[in-house]
């Protein structure tokens, strides 16, 4: 492409972008948008699977909470859905309760908030932001998606076994993964479980390293990395923590594969199963949890940090303020990044670990509390005298920063080596990792739903439905996740099917069924938005090119940018991102793609010096009719 | 792909400012790297646990001429791992392994000069050298092969078990030490063997498109460069478990 031709294409509403752009190929309908290389239909694609499985997780939850809430109700009307996991009581099956709390962690996990979140975001804003055409391997990112489709395809398909799916936790620890006679979950359904998550490794790794490799290598002129948006930042740490700790998952996933079927000892040793013993010996089902929680704990910030990310972009815009420590931000996502390697034992606590290197782990544990309540100060002070426009994915923002805040305080006890003996596998836990990781990066996810909606189908989302939801939700979570602290305190352990039997218990049966009825209604909530979703995709309002005023590439795409992202040349990149409400500027936001000698009112001084290595690189000095 | 820009760096920006690729390689060779870092990722999970079950289990330290094979301690490799082909009885430790590390860590050395051979458009040299190296990565499969088929039907000497004679190994029984053992030579060995494969059939692949000249009309050998690394990651990879299981 010629560099020299600089044509900077300004009529948004100008809607012939085919022609402009020699990376532009009509394809029929099956290269257009079912194989498609295409960065942005990826995303979608990625988005619409996720938003299934959410709801499908999201029901999942509410059969079990039935049975939580109302231990003694007659299920005999989910016959014809779960068929014979409705005993002949009418109850809920004992062992299908297993492996609902199973699937629903796994799809929660890993479909919505590893691949519904980063698969959606990094693949549709990377690009985009940082000024690229696609994706460094368009081929290899098609693939990522369809890996992870095949996952999903196997998971699905675990549902419909006679013997029902995984059930051993979604943390499938061995020896209760590992043996086939243990429980019924532990079969084929097992198997299944173990098969979908290669893939989905294969999936992420495919993403994680196409992300990563873009990020380095294709950003426009005069992006550089203290110029990306917050966004970009996020996806580049959570591809670099998934391409390091999702290889180890492999491991270990291949090792249990190994003793399942073909009889090694790697996690098993001296089992007795109805008298009998199992000739495995010489194993340790410790190995297991070590080398998954070392997928398992920087999996976590896997989950939160595009979301963090997501809202540390619309909360800068809808404040109409610059983010409040840009470096600090990065600062702070590069030490969490980091600590998520070197914590991982903390989720082992009760292993019969030595307490020393227990109090080291949890040493360590709580430093992540200082990066993540820079975070959390530095929305407060980018909030702080903003002029807050209360869009939706600002207000799902807003209760990302809330639910972060909440549940990791609920961190800090439970990082605590000595406080964790009492709360271990209570529903303290539950409550803690719903709130700061589970509801924080869905609403993160929701957030970024909103405000990207208006890019991603050139249309905007129904506001009033949007607050709506919202609130339904918002309120909704904490309704959940709230009082699951007391009975986790109380000693509930989480993932018994029943507590009728325990006369302590009992007096927190008023406590579950609220929890139950508010989970019924956040779900209800959802289908406001999954309306909201596909009827504005067809009939919403028509955005306008850059409806946030927001000052980052992506807006300055025409309204549905086509294969190629821009027509013509890919503009140039000459300030950060968080030019809002600059002193002296005409407007309260000035894009990234405007030189700075355009704007010598709003100059800082050092920005004056700027303007010399704008002019001189050959770039931007001819751009001069600046309709941005 | 996109924006690729020749302008000269003009001074006070970095190549870090975007429009360049700022560390000098393509996506493709960047990709590889980040492949290569989460391989040892895995590779290194492997190997910890290795190293932790076996801390777990005690050593032999008895008198080394007094030596026998025993599930109640891990063996000891110079041992187990001490015969060649032909030579049926001989003792010659690591001898063989020796032979085939030194095939793999050649083929390594053949596949610098075919990338060698590639920056300077040498398109004979090329298909010379990659030929010499999947000659190396086959000849080091079939050593493979043969070491897992003498430890899987053993010495011809059984050792007793719980009152069973057991010859050789499989993943659930082990003349040689604890079931463990063998289960790890198996994975590791053959996980590391399932690599060098893929990349025996990456380097035929690269072998025929330069008997073809796809590079010639590329412009470039690139591609040689980037299997290259993976060669010479596998082969890393090797000393590793070469030390693991044999040395230490």
């Amino acid at each position: 492409m010629a560099t020299t031709d600089i044509h900077i294409h300004h009529d948004v509403h100008h809607h012939d972008d085919h022609g402009h752009d020699e990376h532009h190929h009509e394809g029929n309908f099956w290269t257009t948008y079912v194989f498609s290389q295409d960065h942005k239909v990826i995303a979608k694609q990625f988005l619409i699977t996720g938003i299934f499985w959410a709801l499908f997780g999201g029901i999942l939850s509410v059969i079990f909470r039935l049975q939580l809430g109302f231990p003694e109700a007659n299920l005999a009307w989910l016959k014809p859905v779960l068929g014979q996991w409705i005993t002949p009581e009418n109850k809920l099956d004992p062992e299908f309760y297993l492996a609902l709390v199973t699937m629903h962690g796994t799809i929660m996990v890993f479909f919505v908030l590893t691949a519904g979140l980063s698969g959606t975001f990094s693949n549709f804003l990377i690009p985009l932001q940082i000024g690229a055409r696609d994706m460094a391997s368009g081929f290899l990112n098609m693939l990522s998606y369809w890996f992870f489709f095949l996952s999903s395809v196997v998971m699905l398909t675990s549902f419909f076994l006679e013997t029902g799916p995984a059930a051993g936790g979604w943390t499938v620890y061995p020896p209760l993964s590992a043996l086939p006679q243990a429980i019924k979950g532990s079969g084929t359904g097992m198997t299944m479980w173990l098969v979908a998550m290669a893939l989905f490794i294969v999936s992420s790794l495919l993403g994680g390293i196409n992300y990563i490799t873009t990020v380095i290598n294709m950003r426009t002129n005069g992006m550089s990395f203290t110029r990306l948006p917050l966004t970009i930042w996020a996806f580049f740490f959570t591809a670099i923590i998934g391409v390091l700790s999702f290889p180890v998952l492999f491991a270990a996933a291949l090792l249990l594969i190994f003793d399942r079927s073909f009889g090694t000892s790697f996690y098993l040793s001296d089992i007795f199963i109805g008298g009998e013993a199992l000739p495995h010996t010489g194993g340790s089902p410790i190995l297991f949890q070590h080398l998954f929680w070392f997928l398992g704990h920087p999996e976590v910030y896997i989950v939160l940090l595009p979301a963090l990310g997501i809202s540390s972009e619309i909360i800068a815009t809808n404040s109409r303020k610059p983010i409040f420590g840009y470096k600090a931000m990065i600062g702070s996502m590069l030490f969490i990044a980091i600590l998520s390697f070197i914590v991982w034992a903390h989720h082992m606590f009760v292993t019969g670990m030595n307490p020393f290197l227990g109090s080291i782990f949890m040493l360590l544990t709580l430093i992540i509390a200082v990066p993540s309540a820079v975070k959390i100060f530095n929305y407060v002070t980018t909030l702080w005298k903003g002029n807050i426009r209360f869009t939706p994915g600002m207000l799902f923002s807003i209760g990302l920063v809330s639910f972060f805040l909440t549940g990791g305080i609920t961190g800090i006890f439970l990082g605590n080596s000595a406080i964790d003996i009492q709360l271990h596998d209570t529903y303290f836990v539950v409550a803690h990792f719903h709130l700061v990781m589970g509801s924080a990066s869905f609403f993160g996810m929701l957030a970024g739903i909103y405000h990207w909606f208006p890019k991603m189908f050139g249309r905007m989302m129904n506001d009033k439905l949007g607050y709506i939801h919202f609130w339904l939700t918002f309120v909704g979570v904490y309704l959940v996740f709230f009082p699951m602290h007391y009975i986790g305190i109380a000693g509930f352990p989480r993932r018994y099917y029943t507590w009728t039997n325990f006369e302590t218990f009992s007096g927190f049966a008023d406590l579950n069924m609220l929890v139950s009825v508010a989970a019924i209604v956040t779900l209800s909530a959802q289908f406001i938005f999954l309306f909201n979703f596909f009827y504005s995709m067809f009939r919403g309002r028509v955005a306008s090119a850059n409806p946030w005023n927001s000052t980052t590439l992506e807006w300055t795409t025409p309204r549905n940018p086509g294969h190629g992202n821009w027509p013509g040349e890919i503009p140039s990149v000459y300030r950060w991102p968080y030019d809002y409400s600059k002193p002296g500027a005409k407007d309260d936001f000035i894009p990234q793609t405007i030189p700075y000698s355009e704007t010598p009112e709003s100059n800082l001084p050092h920005e004056n010096e700027l303007i010399k290595l704008e002019s001189s690189n050959g770039h931007g000095a001819i751009i001069v009719e600046g309709k941005h | 792909m996109a924006s690729t820009s020749t302008s000269v760096q003009t001074p006070g920006r970095s190549v870090w400012d975007g429009g360049v690729s700022p560390m000098g390689a393509s996506y493709g060779k960047l990709m590889m790297w980040f492949f290569l870092l989460s391989d040892a990722f895995t590779f290194s999970a492997l190997l910890i646990t290795y190293g932790l079950v076996r801390s777990a289990h005690p050593g032999y330290d008895g008198p080394i001429d007094d030596y026998v094979f025993s599930p109640a301690y891990w063996p000891v490799p110079e041992k187990v791992f001490d015969a060649i082909p032909f030579f049926h009885g001989l003792e010659a430790p690591l001898v063989f392994v020796g032979i085939m590390t030194f095939i793999l860590i050649m083929s390594s050395v053949t596949m610098v000069l075919a990338v060698e051979a590639g920056h300077r458009m040498d398109r004979a040299a090329v298909e010379k050298w990659m030929l010499w190296t999947i000659v190396g990565g086959l000849t080091f499969l079939g050593c493979q092969a043969w070491e897992w088929t003498h430890f899987i039907v053993g010495t011809g000497t059984p050792t007793i078990i719980d009152g069973v004679e057991v010859f050789g190994a499989n993943l659930v029984q082990n003349q040689y030490g604890p079931p463990d053992f063998a289960d790890f030579f198996f994975f590791i060995t053959g996980f590391h063997g399932f690599h060098v494969f893929s990349g025996v059939c990456l380097n035929f692949l690269i072998y025929y498109n330069t008997v073809t000249g796809v590079y010639d009309r590329r412009g470039h050998y690139e591609m040689v460069e980037k299997v290259g690394l993976y060669w010479h990651f596998v082969d890393l990879v090797w000393v590793f478990v070469f030390t693991f299981f044999y040395l230490v």
